[in-house]
């Protein structure tokens, strides 16, 4: 168990180890804690020591009396105010004036605890303020984790960003140092490729717009009855000329009325990475299956592909950002890394789920869950 | 096979970064190797001895780079390795955020980044080349 530190400071023995006595048997626990606080107490009978104690070792929680024998405990709570220390100083005092208490909330006491006191007093004060404690310091965390996680992304998001401005920039000085001779159809495939990668650079700009715009909340939302068979039509029909190409046929099984309350927007959104992943990493000649099923409670969306699938290894982190499976069968196919993200954030807009079933030179199957209201 | 022409390894997932920087360093009168990946690579050095190693850093893993220079400079100690990486060092990050534990067993002679032009990248394999 986590153990608080408090210090008790007072002159007096019999508050002092009645504190100690109501602590050692005291914890705090809320339902959203892994495991209970404890206390651990030590007492001290003057401002004096209590200073060089602290200096010691900074407790969490300091009681603190203010009539003492010698420097009063305003003069403590000065002291730890000075040095900006990382405790919680609770006052407690017989014959609080209202010139102490403002002086010492000046100074920084959290709260005051009115001598004599209950067992049951001094409890509630302490679990609130161990409340206060953990909040804080989960809050550090987070935001710690948080600018971590940032840092993480920014740092792969420019890396996604310069490598097509570098290759893209290097076809440039081969045409321009006229490598490849005078003739300009030499440099065809040069071309070809700097397109591509303008494309990709494009593409991974669009999505990381969808991102964003879902990352901030800020995306204008408009949730209303939509007929999802239609939408996963205009996504089929978007995605025709690329599964042309690739000799991919796109088959819907849905009924022809299935109504949701949704933003179009966001389900073409869905759709749209769905399908082009069904097609892309698919064979030549394969087939993608879009499955959408109308039940009381859900609705169902299954994109099922006849393609090169994946093994257990790649699974993993599959819907985290800027994760590409990179293999022999893949290096041709591009992709930004964030469409999966970008489903997953979209379907937890709905409280709905997304997982996958796959196998190597099969095929994958994404099966998205969203619960009706 | 002219056998005085020194052999540099290129490692990149990038096909294009890949292809021009093959096309310039064969230029410079040097004979290319390639691998498009970080496992490809650790097959290849099993029998193949270069003369210089470019590293990407980021390939299969965000790290590649560095665990092939460790690898190579294990059997390869006298293996000059340059890692090249895209990483906008005007950014501030040098590199990815996941390295902040000890970098002490990171070897790596040199660090370049992808934007460099051809011939500051010709005179510093002639440098670690000792040529």
């Amino acid at each position: 168990m986590e153990k608080l530190y408090v210090l008790v400071v007072d002159d007096e023995p019999g508050i002092c180890s009645g504190i100690t006595r109501i602590l050692s048997k005291f914890s705090v626990g809320f339902p959203f804690m892994d495991e209970n606080i404890g206390f651990e107490v030590r007492e001290t009978f003057t401002g004096e020591d209590a200073l060089r104690i602290i200096d010691e070792r900074v407790p969490d929680i300091i009681l603190l009396d203010n009539k003492l024998p010698g420097i009063p405990g305003i003069e403590v709570l000065e002291f730890i105010n000075k040095k900006r220390l990382d405790t919680i100083v609770l006052m407690i005092t017989s014959y609080a004036s209202l010139e102490l208490a403002v002086k010492a909330t000046n100074q920084g006491a959290h709260d005051f605890i009115p001598k004599p006191f209950t067992p049951q007093e001094l409890r509630s004060a302490i679990e609130s303020v161990t409340k206060h404690i953990f909040l804080r310091k989960m809050t550090r965390k987070l935001n710690k984790e948080g600018k971590q996680i940032r840092f993480q992304f920014l740092s792969v998001l420019s890396h996604e960003l310069k490598a097509p401005l570098n290759a893209i920039e290097g076809y440039l000085r081969i045409m321009q140092d006229r490598q490849a001779g005078s003739d300009l159809s030499a440099y065809d495939k040069i071309l070809e490729r700097s397109l591509v990668r303008v494309k990709g650079m494009r593409n991974l700009i669009l999505d990381l717009l969808d991102l964003t715009k879902i990352e901030s909340g800020k995306k204008k939302r408009e949730v209303v009855p939509v007929n999802i068979s239609d939408i996963a039509k205009i996504s089929i029909d978007t995605m025709g000329p690329i599964s042309i190409q690739k000799d991919v046929r796109i088959y819907l099984t849905a009924p022809e009325k299935v109504m949701f309350e949704a933003d179009q927007e966001e389900f073409e959104i869905i759709f749209n990475n769905l399908i082009s992943n069904a097609i892309k990493y698919n064979i030549e000649g394969g087939r993608v299956d879009c499955i959408i099923e109308d039940k009381p409670d859900k609705l169902l969306i299954t994109v099922k592909d006849s393609g090169i699938g994946m093994n257990e290894d790649e699974i993993p982190g599959l819907f985290e950002e800027f994760v590409r499976i990179r293999n022999e069968q893949t290096k041709n196919i591009t992709g930004s890394g964030l469409g999966l993200s970008i489903v997953r954030k979209l379907t937890a807009l709905y409280k709905g789920e997304v997982s996958v079933e796959s196998n190597p030179g099969e095929g994958s199957t994404f099966r998205l869950v969203f619960p009706r209201k | 096979m002219d056998d005085s022409k020194k052999t540099i390894l290129l490692v990149d997932d990038d096909v294009d970064y890949l292809f021009q920087t093959r096309l310039n360093i064969e230029q410079f009168g040097f004979r290319v190797i390639t691998a498009e990946s970080q496992s490809d690579a650790e097959k290849l050095i099993e029998t193949v001895r270069p003369d210089l190693a470019i590293l990407d850093l980021m390939m299969e893993n965000d790290d590649s780079g560095f665990i092939l220079a460790f690898k190579l400079k294990r059997k390869y100690p006298d293996v000059p390795v340059i890692i090249a990486t895209a990483v906008a060092s005007e950014t501030g990050m040098s590199f990815s955020g996941n390295f902040q534990e000890d970098r002490s067993w990171i070897r790596a002679d040199l660090y370049i980044e992808k934007g460099i032009r051809a011939d500051q990248l010709h005179r510093e394999i002639e440098k670690l080349l000792k040529i």
